[in-house]
């Protein structure tokens, strides 16, 4: 099984026309079985077609040729205009939208999280790539072009959640050539407020049969790791997690931000030191280096695997 | 971005709450003047983007205008953690009742914004936090439902104020609130807000942070307080070579190779992407390495950028070697960085198979790219060496160079 997606899951994108979005649209239809994007949405670009995918005006037209509600967005316009383009996708009933686009102002993101939460929708990202089920479907520019995204990802028991887009195909590229494969991998996005953090999407793996362990990435900046730490005691969690903990060397450095917009550090809690310590202190092991996580990871499948035995 | 007392004060105006009279001067003969406005005694502040100006004497008070301008001369003189004040604050010295503290802030994991407001101002609300938390009231609000001023009064009320302290009170946080909203502010604090001895209520310090990227659409307000777009107002300003690492990623649209920031070290990093470059720079680190610097490629960049990149990195003083590292690509093109920073080595008359020390981008397009660095005989790895390794690698490579005594000493 999978969290968030699978074969059936319909979306459309808004803002198909962009460059980076006809690519995506390609990718998408190319991987797995063929992702089911049943429309695309750019203003004044009715009657088009990307990759035989048709292009709307509005959500509405979209969900009305469809015939039925959509499931997904992947909404990848400016950021001047993506709230609008999210607060149309879950006006017209989506439940799940995936925010590509970076550079948002926290305003329009807590607007954005806000009313997904009053609808029942899920947000996932900003400036994320999305989400991927391997072989099955993907959800965004995750993994890159088919073939490529093929060499990354294999279906397996590990769950992947990453701030950072790349990494999340790094750790996962890792984890299929020690031949542990994923469930699915999440590109939850490097902004300070994202629709769903870890703790957010545990519950999610905690129900999927097929997870048997989590894999995060994770950086400075913010109070998420602390979230999960607490939730991971809270929970008495069935799923180890393994962590990767970048930018260290930001701890030297404070009020300077690197990588992604959220990893501004704002109090002492937000350090790369503090978090570490905290996420150990809930049993989360924090790898050294990406190489050693696949170790790591068969290590605390066997130990709880072990202790339900027992 | 931060912004300087002078301005945060500007803006808690705006937002419609009173403070103490006063006003920005950069020169001895304007504070004088400033002071004269006052018409009566004042404090004098130096306005840096930094914390402990008290301490190192950036703060003084004075009774009489003169006064005021032979302080101001004295601290606008004095570099206080290595920052140059933009000016100095003459403000009255108001008579003050009782301090107060007002901010709002994001709370990342509510996902909204938190109203703070406590009865023991002047200090820092953190420490307050922890050491007298019944003396802290706070208060979420939506961002899409209209604010309603019992919200503040919650807040206020929270902390065991009532009478006419917490009617004065209610007001003043509710446009706080406001403004933080309306200004695309991260951070929004009024401490000390003081209650005079008439009763009356004014913010005599204000503390103001922006968010980055809010800017475009705050331009009406940045103007207005006169705040260029060359103002990064990061922790520390751009250095010569960090401003030209902007300009290389200002030559074209298409994707980022830039957010340089230099170090003092003999390795050129050419790494990618967000998450790619924290782990890489690490990892350099971890191995004993010495980074010249930071920066990011990202959404696959021209042939001329990463050139212009892999150009400004070797021209550092002190880099012997670069080394470019990204985590696996997929919409970077692998080929495309190697054109440039093999372009780069040639143009500035370098070997690129001395000059860089590793090539370690998987990814797409990566069989194209491999093929051209076997041409010029440089040193690549594919998915199948670690980010770790491949900073290893680099290091022994500079330190093996380093090792060996160089040709002109």
């Amino acid at each position: 099984m999978s969290i968030l997606i699978d074969a059936d899951t319909t979306f459309l994108v808004q803002g198909i026309t962009g460059r980076e979005a006809v690519n995506l649209v390609r990718e998408c239809l190319d991987y797995g079985a063929g992702a089911k994007i049943v429309g695309g949405v750019t203003p004044g670009r009715k009657g088009r077609d990307i990759h035989g995918v048709p292009v709307f005006d509005t959500v509405a037209q979209a969900v009305e040729h469809h015939g039925a509600t959509i499931d997904g967005s992947v909404v990848t316009v400016p950021p001047a205009f993506t709230k609008d383009a999210v607060f149309e996708a879950i006006e017209n009933g989506v439940k799940l939208v995936v925010i590509v686009t970076e550079r948002i102002p926290r305003g329009d993101v807590a607007q954005m999280v806000e009313l997904a939460r009053e609808r029942g929708a899920r947000i996932i990202g900003p400036n994320c790539l999305g989400i991927i089920v391997p072989d099955v479907i993907k959800m965004g520019g995750i993994g890159g072009p088919a073939r490529d995204a093929a060499k990354s990802y294999t279906p397996g028991a590990v769950g992947v959640i990453s701030r950072s887009g790349g990494m999340t195909t790094e750790m996962s590229s890792t984890l299929t050539a020690a031949g542990l494969g994923q469930s699915t991998a999440v590109s939850i996005g490097g902004d300070a407020i994202i629709g769903s953090s870890y703790a957010e999407l545990m519950p999610l793996f905690e129900s999927d049969q097929q997870t048997e362990a989590i894999v995060i990435y994770t950086e400075p900046g913010g109070r998420m790791e602390a979230e999960l730490a607490r939730w991971v005691t809270e929970r008495n969690s069935r799923l180890p997690i393994v962590a990767f903990m970048a930018g260290r060397f930001m701890d030297e450095m404070p009020g300077m931000s690197f990588g992604h917009a959220g990893t501004i550090v704002e109090g002492k809690e937000d350090t790369a030191s503090e978090k570490i310590a905290r996420l150990a202190e809930a049993g989360i092991v924090v790898a050294e280096e990406i190489s050693t996580i696949p170790e790591l990871v068969r290590e605390r499948i066997a130990v709880s695997s072990g202790s339900t035995a027992g | 971005m931060r912004f300087f007392e002078y301005e945060a004060k500007e803006i808690v105006r705006k937002g419609g709450i009173p403070t103490s009279k006063g006003g920005f001067a950069t020169t001895s003969e304007e504070a004088r003047a400033r002071a004269e406005e006052v018409a009566g005694a004042v404090v004098v502040k130096s306005q840096v983007l930094t914390g402990g100006r008290m301490k190192a004497g950036g703060v003084q008070f004075a009774d009489t205008p003169q006064a005021a301008a032979t302080h101001s001369e004295a601290i606008l003189a004095l570099a206080i953690n290595g920052h140059d004040p933009r000016g100095v604050l003459v403000d009255e010295r108001v008579a003050v009742k009782q301090e107060y503290y007002a901010g709002v802030v994001w709370d990342g994991i509510r996902k909204q914004p938190v109203m703070l407001f406590s009865d023991m101002g002047g200090i820092d609300i953190e420490e307050v936090a922890e050491k007298h938390p019944d003396h802290v009231g706070r208060g979420h609000f939506s961002t899409i439902h209209p604010f309603s001023e019992f919200q503040a009064k919650q807040v206020i009320a929270a902390v065991g104020l009532s009478g006419s302290e917490l009617n004065r009170l209610v007001p003043i946080v509710t446009r706080l609130a406001k403004l933080f909203l309306r200004f695309d502010m991260t951070l929004a604090e009024i401490n000390p807000l003081a209650q005079l001895e008439d009763g009356s209520f004014v913010a005599v310090d204000a503390h103001m942070e922006m968010e980055n990227e809010a800017r475009p659409r705050q331009q009406a307000l940045l103007s207005e307080l006169g705040v260029g777009d060359e103002e990064t107002r990061q922790a520390r300003e751009p250095t010569e070579f960090e401003l030209a690492g902007e300009a290389v990623d200002a030559q074209d649209h298409r994707g980022v190779a830039g957010n340089v920031t230099e170090f003092d070290g003999n390795l050129g990093l050419v790494i990618g992407a967000g998450g790619g470059s924290l782990t890489l720079f690490d990892a350099v680190r971890a191995h004993g390495g010495r980074p010249a610097n930071y920066c990011e490629i990202g959404g696959n960049p021209s042939v001329a950028k990463a050139c212009g990149l892999a150009k400004l990195v070797l021209s550092k003083p002190g880099v012997d070697k670069i080394a470019v590292m990204m985590s696996i690509v997929s919409n970077t093109r692998v080929d495309i960085v190697a054109r440039g920073v093999i372009k780069a080595c040639i143009e500035l008359g370098h070997d690129p198979a001395e000059k860089i020390a590793i090539f370690r981008i998987p990814g797409a397009w990566e069989e194209e790219g491999f093929k051209i660095l076997e041409r010029y005989g440089i040193e690549y790895a594919d998915r199948s060496v670690s980010l770790h390794e491949a900073a290893r690698r680099a290091v022994e490579k500079i330190q093996g160079a380093a090792a060996t005594p160089p040709a002109s000493a």
